[in-house]
């Protein structure tokens, strides 16, 4: 049988296998997936960041193994009972089940090239990233383990905002958090802030924002409003690079953009620079 | 005429009967007398009826009433010698946040709040009471001049959330935002906020970090609005309408009764019966009566106290689970 007589199921069957190329989603470019997880995850034509889970990161930011996790046992209490289309405890299981994870971010302490630090690391992959009680209770912990262990703090944010199905106990997070970063301010101990495609709303309005050094991938999308909420509401169309890392480097909201390979390297010079003086 | 939200219509036919009546007769008619009191004892009955079962929904429509009294409503009502102050010295005055100096009974305090407009100039003008970065630096820098001179802060929050604009974003609303909630938490004099309509979730809390929370008893506090909320939960339901909005003002928890059972707020002030709208006077006598208890205790304290025991409240708020912290 020639090729063009076998019917469209035969056809189906001698395709490659799943997943073995991924489509950029920023220049459309056609990628083997794993000449794409050799370069971190960074489109090896146009540079876009892929998201990467809080383990990658962890590998990335860290000295190799010196990771330890603090406050995992830290979870939500589903403090309205929330329910939705599914339970809020169950979506939360559903997460977990989809992650590994129990909540959107991981807590510990680590070394970065040497020098210790307290850590926060958010995933995008458990709802959305979203800041709950669990979530603000462990960032509250590791900026007070930063200002108790006078050793820096740093978090990775990527995150819609608050987490909706905890109401009033997610909004009360931001004023938690916030007043934790300003006592390790108080006590000149050094925070950085990394911000990783998405980070929006309670988070960005919180401590994402309030770093000493703010830094920010290559094209993440950062703001407080949902790009889509803001044309609903000015009826306007956005400019192009509207709320991407560089579009606020430009207006100042951020120190640096910085390629994934390069974050460790510069935010342990960060920290030399930032270290008491004698 | 008076404004009547829809679950109010039972109340409005009659009250439109009695003023017909009040109208007609000119007081002589004996008859036609009784008949009003009549009419009025009823209006009185069925006005406490609806109001005694209030859904969270209808509580948020009361909440953003068109004749509720607003930050400067409450200010004019209830302070004297207000003199208020503009700009946020970095690009320019944002009209939804007002501010100034102000007496308050025997305090001297910094009064400030979102500000909504009334008729529709001034509501564009106010933008809805929805702040851009300049209202919450504004908001901080008469904060900070709060505590160089000692004065007792107090603020109303009333705003459906901080503007999602272009320009806002361009000057860092969400910094702004930051910003305040760190400032607020360590500021060294007493902080009263008062919930007096809409608490709309960032662009409220970001006026609201307090050492006493207390909230109008027709005022509601959430982290994002029921039809927001809605959309997001229900979109691939099709239609969304005030079925769902409903279904998720209750699922929230946002009126002053979830808050104070959650124990994110420390008390509820009375609103006249029909809500503030109705009778503001009253409703400023009431807020004026818990603003001076609340200040009268916390100006007793030291500001080192007051921080300390402003960073401990704020902690407790969260429902999670999990280890114990090793002490």
């Amino acid at each position: 049988m020639t090729w063009f007589k076998k019917t469209k199921a035969e056809l189906k069957k001698v395709k490659i296998p799943e997943g073995s190329w991924v489509k950029c989603e920023s220049c459309k470019e056609i990628i083997y997936r794993k000449e794409m997880e050799r370069n971190l995850k960074v489109c090896p034509k146009c540079n876009y960041h892929f998201r990467i889970d809080a383990r990658e990161r962890i590998a990335l930011l860290f000295d190799s193994g010196s990771f330890e996790e603090a406050d995992a046992l830290i979870v939500s209490a589903d403090p309205l009972s929330f329910k939705d289309t599914m339970p809020y405890k169950e979506r939360l299981e559903k997460n977990t089940g989809k992650t590994g994870l129990t909540e959107a971010a991981v807590s510990g302490t680590a070394l970065v090239s040497g020098m210790r630090v307290s850590a926060i690391i958010m995933d995008f992959a458990f709802m959305g990233g979203s800041m709950g009680s669990a979530v603000g209770e462990k960032i509250l912990r590791a900026a007070e383990r930063a200002t108790d262990e006078k050793v820096p703090l740093v978090t990775v944010s990527s995150s819609g905002g608050a987490r909706m199905q905890e109401g009033i106990f997610s909004l009360m997070q931001m004023a938690r958090v916030s007043a934790a970063i300003g006592r390790l301010k108080g006590n000149s101990i050094p925070y950085i802030s990394i911000l990783a495609d998405p980070t929006f709303g309670g988070v960005t309005a919180s401590f994402a924002m309030l770093g000493d050094v703010i830094i920010a991938e290559p094209r993440s999308l950062i703001g407080f409003a949902g790009p889509r909420v803001i044309e609903q509401t000015i009826k306007q169309q956005l400019p192009d690079n509207f709320q991407r890392a560089e579009f606020l480097l430009e207006h100042g909201l951020i120190d640096m953009v910085v390629h994934r390979k390069d974050i460790k390297c510069v935010i342990a010079k960060l920290f030399a620079h930032l270290s008491p003086a004698p | 005429m008076r404004y009547y939200l829809e679950f109010e219509k039972p109340l409005q036919e009659l009250e439109c009967k009695i003023e017909e009546l009040k109208r007609l007769s000119d007081g002589s008619n004996l008859k036609i007398n009784s008949e009003i009191k009549n009419l009025e004892k009823k209006a009185r009955e069925i006005h406490s009826h609806i109001f005694s079962n209030l859904t969270a929904w209808q509580k948020t429509l009361l909440a953003r009433h068109p004749e509720r009294p607003y930050t400067l409503d409450y200010i004019n009502m209830m302070t004297s010698d207000f003199v208020e102050l503009h700009g946020d010295r970095l690009f320019g005055d944002d009209p939804a946040v007002v501010g100034g100096f102000a007496r308050l009974g025997r305090f001297p305090v910094v009064v400030l709040g979102h500000q909504k407009g009334r008729g529709i100039k001034e509501r564009i003008s106010r933008n809805f009471g929805q702040p851009n970065p300049e209202g919450y630096r504004k908001a901080l820098r008469l904060m900070k001049l709060a505590e160089r001179f000692r004065k007792p802060i107090v603020t109303f929050i009333d705003t459906p959330g901080a503007f999602p604009g272009l320009g806002a974003e361009e000057r860092g609303q969400a910094e702004a935002i930051a910003e305040n909630l760190m400032e607020m938490s360590s500021l060294k004099v007493p902080i009263v906020s008062v919930l007096i309509g809409e608490g709309g979730s960032g662009g409220a809390l970001a006026i609201s970090v307090a050492d006493r929370l207390l909230m109008l008893e027709h005022s509601v506090y959430s982290v994002i609005s029921p039809e927001g909320c809605a959309a997001i939960l229900w979109k691939k339901g099709g239609e969304i309408g005030v079925n769902e909005y409903a279904q998720a003002a209750q699922a929230l928890k946002i009126t002053a009764e979830d808050m104070l059972k959650a124990k994110v707020i420390d008390g509820i002030i009375p609103e006249p019966l029909g809500g503030a709208n109705r009778d503001p006077e009253a409703a400023a006598k009431n807020l004026q009566e818990a603003l001076l208890a609340a200040l009268e205790e916390l100006s007793l304290k030291p500001a080192g106290k007051l921080v300390e025991e402003r960073y401990k409240k704020l902690k407790k708020f969260g429902g999670f689970t999990g280890a114990a912290k090793p002490a």
